[in-house]
């Protein structure tokens, strides 16, 4: 059996589907990523927190769900949207279907959506907030559902962080000798993160965005870094502080995703919303020192505003922009040239994602080594 | 880094002809090379034998060599060029191993050209197995375990190491081409004997088996500044054990997490480095265990391969293109991405669709060919589809093919199906095999059961499930509504297949459909699934909720493809379509392609106005003319260059309001239908083979009777000579018929008296109502009875005198006016006895249009495109498209001569006859082009891969009725230094000739008492430089097959006509005289001009022809 299903955007328009996953209604931000791998990782990133992810590639599901590959210890979308959900998973490491992962946490899918025209709908006109209502909540009014929609709240102004930050400090232990403990404070962490400062001998301390700036520069740890996570960075107040006082010890700093939004509100700039954000992994970014291009992955829904073409000056010294993404010319990394600190709007991690930007752990474990 | 400023001319080496492995593919790749090239400034050179190709149209280089691909001649042509730089990796294999050549020979150091696109060393690491290996272990990764063999006694010893099964590959040739699968030591020995000798290196490798593994490939790009990007991903549904070009393949990957995926782009990244491509493409294949994701790398292309046509068409990122910036010395984020304008290259594309290719194979044409699928290659063609799901593009992709037994189907119920039987047959890769898979599911074999026999992916085996749920579903409800049509097209359900299930007329469902509002959408492919508006309409459909189709102002043509390449129906009617698109779009037009076949220049985006990759079915062309008509006026389709294709469409798009431009689909019908053309011949007086039709056994024993023996048979409405032959007696006539198992009153059979010893005469015109331009001449070197496509023809005609050309203008003319021609007419004609006999009428572009075009230097289709759409001949010779004067019958009296020969697939196809027939077989064609008959054959010869030897030993054995005419010929080659070798009877004739010869024994008698060879033996050790060998009669098996297969099997050439024999002698002589010049198309074509413009001024203004 079928369960039917619509979703709904703020702005009235419609789409019909079939409901999977949970049952019921769900809010969130609409948003499409265009990675054509890892759903799985996508729907484990703490990032998406309540955001409704439209999926272009138009397969999902086909490779199943394992434990190896969740990015956190949960599905973070506030709902799932899809062309067509694979009936059956084919991997040697699947061990459960996408449907039941999801209903297991709750969250709701949509399948048989056209997800093409929901993506054009919504790079033309913007994210904006969307309702998915399955079963008996499918056949109300569209006014009804509407006004559902525009009654939920939106993504400005959103601070998410207390909602995705770990209750308690876990430390990932370096692989082999250990060469530095780092603080990551988690806004949103994932999990290849700490996996690949570990890898480079580093000890990671997981700790909570609420931990006080005394403990990231009481000489305990050799560098501080600041994770992706959800929200409007605007509304960051405490973590942009905590920066301030980790730039202010010049203790290493490094930022990624909204962490990078924070660096640059810690240095003085400004944050803004783009219209429909980068989400995906095959972003062309630019290292602006080497002129290489690096392909990327994203999920950014704001961005930093600073100019490219020249360093700005900072309490902390010259702030420039390391990295752009050639699509559109958004600031993608920051780097001061006295302090020792640096942040990419973007993901290193990867997972999902190209592994090119791997190095930008390396830089890190120089720059506390001594480096610049 | 901007373009490098040190280059101002370069050389691009095309792929030559069409055979298997290298298709019409290289002219993409090719024609936008240079294309961008020449955009950039630079002096284009260009070297390809292959007339059909756009790329050798004169304005997309500087100067077109239509040439052999021989390291002498591309030698001879840069001594007279003087390019800068050789760009190799668009060419193919063919292009790559020269360059190689020309390297190796000091040939580049001495003109002091630079290799670009990917140098020496580079090409070596990636070619040479041995280097490759080692670089795949320097990265830490995996390769299949091997070992390299230089003799049949090192691959006896690997056995202990690997085991059985395990893999031959050749090193240095192309599609796969002398590998298979070796069970035991008898295939050991057999396969990797034949691939020692494909092997330009006398080198092989042999691998463990990774058969039943999953199979992929990515299609990277690197530039100068060491940036890499993964442009496409492909998965093979047919896992390892079938050759890449011959298995089915999705893109993108759709069964791999992000976690394998990533591991297999660090893995191909790291190789691309290492081997060093840094300003171009490449391609690597991964195997991948199915039960634990062991990554094995098979091997990489450092150059522009068959599958980089296919992900540029399955993206919308050019690869070519892009691949030739980098070679001038761009970087990627340097060149913006033409399809949105705002964004660079340097991305990686991203599909919110799925692309489905098929391969299209040709089994039909060589009966006696293994039709198991391999390690080498066999397929002819394919067929691309695109869907916003798996089942929609498959169930697209399987009636694109145009084979009406591969879309699924479900006759009868599932339970009359054996199971047992269905799952042996699937497990056996062959062309068809997944109808027997579906069919399989459909009966009830588990998917597990299914994967276990074939290793085809569950995730696959189970979509195909879900299709065979949705016809079960079809065929249930109790009425057919909009719910249930909109799912079944959902999966890509044509109405034909709904019809079928439902016991329907497929035009009752279609209207049905129509009135409940269940019509197609048509999405974009745009590089970036619509995170970036898209500025090239290149649009496929799909059941989804919204189009993206925008309105347009203009006037519109559609113009239809030919579809997959096939043996009868190739590139040549591509570039008929191509050049349609180019006149419209010149004359004002909004141009609007067709077509399915990602080989293609015609589905490049660039070409048309506007692009649909969609099948050429009835119901999809419809329905793009109705979404086209629903945003502007469309004011015609162009039905007549795309081959039968869409010519077998014309009467339904007709019928459903299509205007069909050009010749009308009633004048079609007057051309094919042979009672109708019978009437117009007589009214016209003009004479045919005596002939009629049968629809059964004892009609067409009458008709043979009647017209006498020997008689041609055919079905009737088929290309190429599909299921032709010439009978001489009344019991080759019931073997026929009775393999003929279609024959019924619906699909006849067409029996023609066979006019023994006539020349072939092959004519392309032009005709608008009144006037006639007659394109080109072209006398067969072969006798009628050998298939036009098979056989080599010469332009201008080299015997046929003006009184011929005259009368041959008469009656095409009288045709022309009599079918109702609007565009271009394609003649067969036979001479015998004096007499011009009507062989076959064609309203259509032939295979010939872009020879003649070439070989006259006028462009035909283009002319024709326009005439179609209402101009005038004469108008098109004010505007200077045609001649002022004349026509393509007489050309000045100093024009070259130019031949065009026909390449067979024998190599790939062992053990088939090789004796020319009606039944055409060729894949490709060359041109050779020179100031006389003997050296453009020489030059053809060359091209087509068997080059004439100008000394060395002779072998003639032939039947008895060309004994009389093989003397002159044969005393001529013992003249010329040759040492003639025959068997006894044939020396004996040639003795009282005066020709002395070496005989050699009959394979029967077999090797003599002291070690004297028989014919094969002479042959298979390389005796032998040039065999003549004529069969004893058509049709059955003959005692010269093993002559011909083992000529076949030693590349040597072999003639299989007495008139093939004749022109090959002049080929001799003109090359042992050293007559063989270099001269470019611009040149030729400038001189031909000249004389034209000469012409004009000489006949005062007064024009001479066309006034009659």
């Amino acid at each position: 059996m079928t369960t039917p299903a619509v979703l709904v955007l703020e702005d009235g328009r419609l789409f019909r589907g079939t409901g999977f996953g949970a049952e019921g209604a769900t809010f969130g931000e609409a948003v499409f990523c265009t990675a054509m791998t890892g759903y799985q990782e996508t729907l484990s990133d703490p990032s998406y927190h309540r955001q409704v992810v439209v999926m272009t590639a138009p397969h999902i599901g086909n490779t199943g769900m394992n434990d190896e590959d969740l990015e956190s210890s949960r599905i973070w979308v506030a709902g799932f949207v899809v062309r067509e959900l694979s009936p059956r998973p084919s991997n040697w490491r699947s061990q459960r279907t996408l449907s039941d992962d999801l209903a297991h946490f709750g969250v709701i899918g949509i399948s048989g959506v056209d997800t093409r025209a929901l993506t054009r709908h919504l790079r033309e006109r913007g994210v904006m907030r969307v309702g998915i209502f399955t079963g008996d909540r499918s056949r109300e009014s569209l006014d009804t559902l509407v006004s559902a929609v525009t009654s939920s709240p939106g993504m400005e102004g959103a601070d998410l962080t207390a909602e995705v930050t770990t209750p308690a400090t876990y430390v990932v232990p370096a692989v082999g000798e250990r060469r530095f403990r780092v603080a990551a404070v988690d806004l949103g962490i994932k999990a290849m993160t700490p996996r690949l400062m570990a890898e480079r001998g580093i000890e990671v301390h997981v700790v909570p965005a609420g931990i006080s700036a005394g403990d990231l520069t009481s000489g305990e740890f050799d560098g501080v870094f600041l994770s992706n996570g959800p929200g409007d960075p605007a509304t960051a107040d405490s973590s942009v502080l905590l920066a301030q006082s980790v730039l202010a010890a010049d203790v290493p700093l490094f930022g990624i995703c909204f962490g990078n939004q924070i660096l640059g509100r810690a240095a003085g700039l400004g944050t803004y919303k783009l219209r429909y954000g980068h989400r995906g992994i095959n972003q062309p970014v630019q290292d602006r020192a080497t002129g290489k291009v690096e392909v990327t992955a994203h999920n950014h829904g704001f961005a930093v505003a600073a100019p490219l073409e020249r360093a700005v000056d900072t309490p902390y010294g010259p702030l420039e922009v390391s990295h752009v993404c050639l699509n559109d010319d958004v600031v993608e990394g920051l780097r001061f040239t006295d302090a020792r600190a640096f942040s990419v709007q973007y993901h290193p991690e990867a997972a999902a994602g190209p592994h090119d930007s791997a190095y930008l752990f390396d830089r890190f474990v120089d720059l506390m080594g001594g480096g610049r | 880094m901007p373009r490098r400023e040190d280059l101002k001319s370069v050389m691009v080496i095309g792929s030559g002809p069409i055979v298997i492995g290298q298709a019409c593919e290289f002219d993409y790749s090719g024609t936008q090379a240079c294309r961008v090239l020449r955009s950039e400034g630079l002096r284009v050179i260009l070297v390809n034998s292959n007339p059909a190709t756009i790329m050798t149209d004169p304005e997309f280089a500087d100067a077109t060599y239509i040439e052999p691909i021989t390291p002498e001649m591309v030698e001879r042509i840069i001594e007279r060029e003087r390019p800068d730089a050789l760009l190799p990796t668009l060419g193919g294999q063919t292009a790559l191993n020269t360059a190689m050549a020309l390297h190796r020979a000091g040939v580049l150091q001495r003109y002091n050209v630079e290799l670009i696109g990917a140098d020496v060393d580079a090409i070596e690491r990636g070619e040479n197995r041995e280097l490759f290996k080692g670089i795949v272990a320097s990265i830490g990764a995996e390769s299949a375990r091997s070992v390299i063999c230089h003799s049949i006694a090192e691959c006896i010893a690997a056995v202990d190491t690997l085991g059985y099964p395990m893999v031959v590959r050749p090193s240095f040739t192309m599609g796969g081409s002398g590998s298979g699968i070796a069970y035991n030591e008898e295939d050991l020995r057999r396969i990797a004997g034949a691939g020692l000798q494909a092997s330009p290196t006398t080198e092989i490798l042999l691998e463990e088996s990774i058969l039943g593994w999953k199979e992929y490939e990515l299609e990277l790009m690197r530039d100068r500044n060491d940036n890499v990007v993964v442009i496409c991903s492909i998965e093979n549904l047919d896992p390892m054990g079938v050759h890449t070009g011959d298995s089915i393949t999705v893109a993108p990957a759709v069964t791999l997490t992000d976690r394998e995926y990533q591991h297999m782009r660090d893995v191909g990244i790291a190789i691309i480095r290492a081997v060093g491509v840094d300003t171009g493409g490449c391609n690597i294949q991964f195997a991948i265990h199915p039960e634990d994701g062991r990554l094995i790398v098979i091997e990489m292309n450092p150059r522009v391969s068959r599958s980089s046509a296919l992900a540029s068409k399955a993206t919308g990122f050019p690869i070519a293109k892009i691949a030739a910036r980098l070679a001038i010395g761009y970087t990627l984020d340097e060149i913006p991405n033409d399809i949105t304008g705002v964004t660079p290259a340097s991305f990686e594309p991203t599909l919110d669709y799925i692309v489905v290719k098929i391969p299209r194979f040709a089994f039909e044409k060589f009966p006696q060919a293994d039709p198991v699928l391999t390690t080498h290659m066999k397929s002819v063609g394919e067929a691309m589809a695109i869907g916003r799901s798996f089942t929609e593009a498959l169930q697209k992709a399987l009636r694109s093919l145009e084979d009406r037994t591969a879309p699924f189907c479900w006759p009868g119920s599932p339970s009359d199906l054996d199971r047992q039987a269905l799952l042996a047959k699937s497990s056996i890769p062959t062309d068809g095999r997944l109808g027997t898979v579906q069919r399989g599911l459909w009966a009830g074999i588990t998917v597990a059961e299914m994967h276990a026999a074939t290793a085809i992916d569950p995730w696959f085996l189970d979509q195909i499930v879900l299709i065979n749920g949705v016809a079960d579903e079809v065929r249930a409800v109790d009425a057919l509504d909009e719910d249930i049509l909109r799912l079944a097209k959902r999966h890509g359900f044509s109405d034909r297949q709904i019809a079928d299930l439902r016991g329907l007329a497929e035009a009752d469902v279609r209207s049905l459909r129509h009135q409940l509002g269940v019509r197609p959408v048509y999405k974009t492919v745009d590089t970036c699934a619509a995170e970036f508006a898209a500025r090239t309409p290149y649009h496929y459909s799909s059941y989804d909720s919204e189009t993206e189709v925008e309105p347009s102002d203009r006037q519109k043509v559609l113009i239809l493809g030919s579809g997959p390449n096939r043996i009868g129906q190739g590139i040549e009617f591509d570039y008929s379509c191509v050049h349609a698109a180019m006149a419209l779009r010149e004359a004002g037009y909004e141009t609007i392609m067709i077509n399915c076949n990602p080989e293609t220049v015609s589905t490049d985006y660039d070409t048309s106005d506007r692009l649909y990759f969609e099948p050429l079915s009835l119901e999809d062309v419809l329905e793009i003319f109705h979404a086209e008509s629903a945003s502007g006026t469309v004011v015609g389709a162009i039905v007549q260059l795309g081959g039968q294709t869409p010519l077998g469409l014309a009467q339904g798009l007709a019928e459903a309001g299509v205007p069909i431009v050009g010749t009308s689909p009633e004048a079609i019908h007057r051309a094919e239908e042979r009672g109708a053309f019978g009437r117009l011949l007589k009214e016209a007086n003009l004479p045919a083979p005596r002939h009629g039709t049968a629809s059964s056994f004892d009609e067409a024993k009458v008709i043979a009777d009647e017209v006498g023996y020997p008689v041609l048979v055919r079905p009737s409405f088929v290309l190429g000579g599909r299921g032709m032959e010439i009978v001489y007696d009344e019991s080759m006539l019931a073997d026929f018929l009775q393999r003929a198992t279609d024959v019924n009153p619906e699909h006849p059979v067409l029996v023609d008296h066979f006019l023994d010893d006539a020349i072939e005469i092959d004519v392309d015109a032009l005709y608008d109502g009144t006037e006639l331009f007659l394109g080109g001449v072209m006398e067969h070197i072969e006798e009628a009875g050998i298939h036009s496509g098979d056989s080599a023809c010469a332009l201008p005609p080299i015997t046929l005198g003006a009184e011929v050309i005259d009368r041959i203008r008469e009656s095409t003319t009288l045709l022309a006016a009599g079918i109702g021609v609007r565009g271009l007419l394609n003649v067969q004609y036979a001479l015998a006895g004096d007499v011009l006999y009507v062989l076959e009428a064609n309203p259509r572009a032939s295979r010939t249009v872009p020879f003649v075009s070439k070989a006259t230097a006028v462009p035909l289709a283009k002319a024709a495109a326009r005439v179609m759409l209402g101009a005038t001949i004469a108008h098109l010779r004010e505007i200077g498209m045609l001649p002022a004067l004349g026509d393509g019958g007489e050309l000045p009296p100093n024009s070259p001569v130019c031949v065009k020969e026909a390449v067979l697939p024998f190599g790939k196809f062992l053990g088939i006859d090789t004796v020319l027939g009606p039944e055409m077989r060729s894949t490709g064609e060359v041109m050779g082009i020179d100031r006389t008959f003997g050296v453009a054959f020489a030059k053809a010869q060359a091209g087509a891969m068997s080059a004439l030897p100008t000394s060395g030993t002779v072998f003639i054995s032939v039947a008895n009725r060309d004994k009389r005419s093989m003397i002159f010929p044969v005393k001529r080659l013992h003249d010329l230094g040759f040492e003639i070798a025959a068997t006894e009877g044939t020396a004996e004739i040639l003795r009282r000739n005066g020709v002395p010869s070496r005989i050699l024994r009959k394979l029967r008698d077999g090797t003599g008492p002291n070690g004297e060879p028989t014919t094969v033996d002479a042959i298979l050790t390389g005796e032998v430089d040039l065999i003549v060998n004529t069969p004893y009669g058509v049709g059955t098996r003959l005692d010269g097959y093993e002559i011909r297969t083992a000529a076949v099997l030693t590349g040597r050439p072999c003639i299989t006509t007495v008139q093939g024999l004749a022109a090959a002698v002049q080929g001799i002589e003109a090359l042992i005289a050293g007559e063989v010049t270099v001269r470019s198309l611009q040149e030729y074509s400038n001189d031909l001009w000249d004389e034209r413009r000469a012409a004009v001024l000489r006949s005062n203004g007064k024009p001479k022809l066309g006034e009659a």
